[in-house]
């Protein structure tokens, strides 16, 4: 397209905003804000190679990534089952609906000292919260997107004399992925909140306790070290859910970069 | 006709959505024997599609009843392969995939499936737009998507809405004559709805005329050409012009009745 920057000089502007505003932020600790409320990025980047050498910040961020991801799968994968389900069985969704409504209107963080009771305060109950977590807003998503489908679409390959599973593996899911990856994107934050929230309630490990024995210490460059760990894993697992996505839909990117006729 | 293969009886068709009242059709008697090729013609929003849809078995009627084969439509009828108005393919598929959905339905073998959809795109003359999602076709194309996957399933009965509405006239003529083959070497039994009355004198060999809405059959006229006509010839056959000149009367009539209600 023209008049759009390259891709090169756009990642070239990006570097240099990003050197702007660490020099301002180290020109301004200790001189227009106190060190303590801000670090500074240099004592920042020495406490992330402190942890890094000692191995550390590999430590805790592979706990905090495996709960997050195994509570992202787990969470998405019934999420997507339960949404299918119930968007195929009208009468399920019927009597389930204020049942799963009143659950969803909870706040899943709410959740914590019940999981906690039931099966302590390990790795599993991170696991369990994020899941739930999840699974709401992909239950919910899929579950739009199943109700979506055309139903014209779905009639038409009746008459060709297909079943419930050619009518679900050929239009319901192909028709409602773009909603599931919807849901799915939206729940990456929320899988490291569930994750994280979980270990600065009740942890000796993970991202989420190096933040708060950070904070505990009054060690600032601790704390924005532990979020800037955070953010990487976000990063990451935002480019795993949009890698998939690209995968699935193929027939996406042809109308994303196709000329617009009228 | 004792032996019809599809019968309207009494047939008529009342929507009620929340803001009005629509009949669609009414009074709808048609026999359709096996292996002929029914044209309709008629103004827009007289309940063309209406019917198709209840010969496919999508709805009831409201009054009367559609049997087909003796027995009556109560379901998604699967005798009947069926080309929408709109051409319904799946956006997430690409032309050979789209086309070879019924098949796959059908679960046939996968070389069986790679030589039949070469045919079909070959027939439809949709070479080299295999791998082309629907969204990048024109609307013809689109159309001619829709008929190779009709054509892949080889339905008893074809029901068809306007299907060569988006072609081309030298296109057009290409698959009438296609379609024509078919019905006369596989003995299809066709309900083709078309608003083109030339194209209905020169594919039926019955033409239902049908009245503005509420739908009813105004005229049904036995074409005088050969079951095995030559398309190409058409235009000089004095019958024909005849025939297309009669319908002309028979249709300007209600013009000034249907102007301006668009559909
Ligand atoms: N699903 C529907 N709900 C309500 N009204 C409909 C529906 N389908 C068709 N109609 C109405 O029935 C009439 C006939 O429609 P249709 O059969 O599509 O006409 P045609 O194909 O002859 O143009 C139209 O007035 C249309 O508005
Ligand atoms: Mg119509």
């Amino acid at each position: 397209m023209k008049g759009a920057p390259s891709t090169f000089r756009i990642n070239a502007l990006r570097l240099a905003l990003l050197a702007v505003i660490l020099i301002a932020w180290q020109l301004a600790s200790g001189t227009l804000v106190p060190i303590f409320f801000i670090s500074e990025p240099t004592a920042i980047a020495a406490q992330l190679y402190i942890w890094i050498a000692d191995g550390s910040l590999f430590f805790h961020t592979l706990i905090t990534a495996t709960e997050a991801f195994a509570g992202f799968f787990l969470g998405g994968a019934l999420g997507i089952c339960t949404g299918v389900l119930l968007g195929r069985v009208k009468l399920l969704a019927d009597l389930l609906d204020p049942f799963i409504m009143a659950f969803y209107s909870l706040p899943k963080i709410a959740l914590a000292p019940l999981f906690i009771l039931w099966i302590g305060i390990g790795m599993d109950m991170k696991i369990a919260l994020t899941a739930v977590i999840v699974f709401f807003l992909v239950f919910l998503n899929t579950y739009t997107g199943v109700r979506n489908v055309s139903r014209e679409l779905i009639a038409i390959l009746s008459l060709m004399g297909a079943n419930e599973r050619h009518v679900l593996t050929k239009v319901v899911i192909p028709s409602a992925i773009t909603w599931v990856f919807a849901g799915l994107r939206i729940s990456v934050p929320y899988a490291l909140i569930g994750a994280i929230v979980g270990e600065l309630i009740a942890s000796n490990r993970g991202l989420g306790y190096l933040l708060t024995s950070s904070a505990g210490q009054f060690d600032t460059s601790g704390v924005f070290a532990a979020l800037i760990a955070i953010m990487i894993l976000a990063f990451i697992l935002n480019t795993f859910v949009k890698l998939v996505e690209k995968k699935a839909m193929p027939w996406k990117s042809f109308e994303a970069t196709r000329d617009v006729t009228i | 006709m004792g032996n019809a293969l599809i019968r309207f009886a009494g047939v008529g068709k009342t929507f009620n959505s929340s803001e009005r009242i629509v009949c669609a059709v009414e009074n709808v008697d048609l026999d359709i024997a096996r292996g002929e090729l029914i044209t309709i013609v008629g103004p827009s929003g007289c309940g063309k599609s209406t019917l198709l849809n209840m010969a496919a078995g999508l709805f009831q009627p409201s009054a009367g009843a559609v049997f087909y084969d003796g027995a009556e439509v109560t379901a998604y009828n699967l005798k009947t392969g069926y080309i929408t108005q709109n051409d319904h393919l799946l956006p997430w598929r690409d032309v050979a995939g789209n086309i070879a959905v019924p098949m796959e339905i059908q679960s046939r073998s996968r070389p069986d499936i790679r030589s039949r959809l070469e045919e079909l795109v070959g027939l439809v003359g949709l070479n080299g737009f295999e791998r082309s999602y629907p969204s990048q076709l024109s609307g013809g194309m689109r159309k001619r998507t829709a008929l190779a996957r009709l054509l892949a399933y080889d339905p008893e009965t074809l029901l068809m809405d306007e299907p060569f509405a988006a072609l081309d006239a030298q296109l057009r003529l290409n698959m009438q004559i296609e379609l024509l083959k078919i019905s006369r070497r596989l003995n299809k039994t066709i309900i083709f709805v078309t608003h083109d009355l030339d194209e209905a004198v020169a594919l039926g060999d019955r033409c239902v005329v049908f009245s503005p809405r509420p739908g009813t059959i105004r005229q049904i006229i036995k074409s005088p050409l050969p079951r095995d006509r030559d398309l190409l010839q058409l235009r000089h056959d004095p019958s024909y012009i005849a025939l297309t000149a009669d319908l002309w009367d028979i249709i300007t009539p209600t013009l000034a009745q249907t102007r301006g209600e668009a559909n």
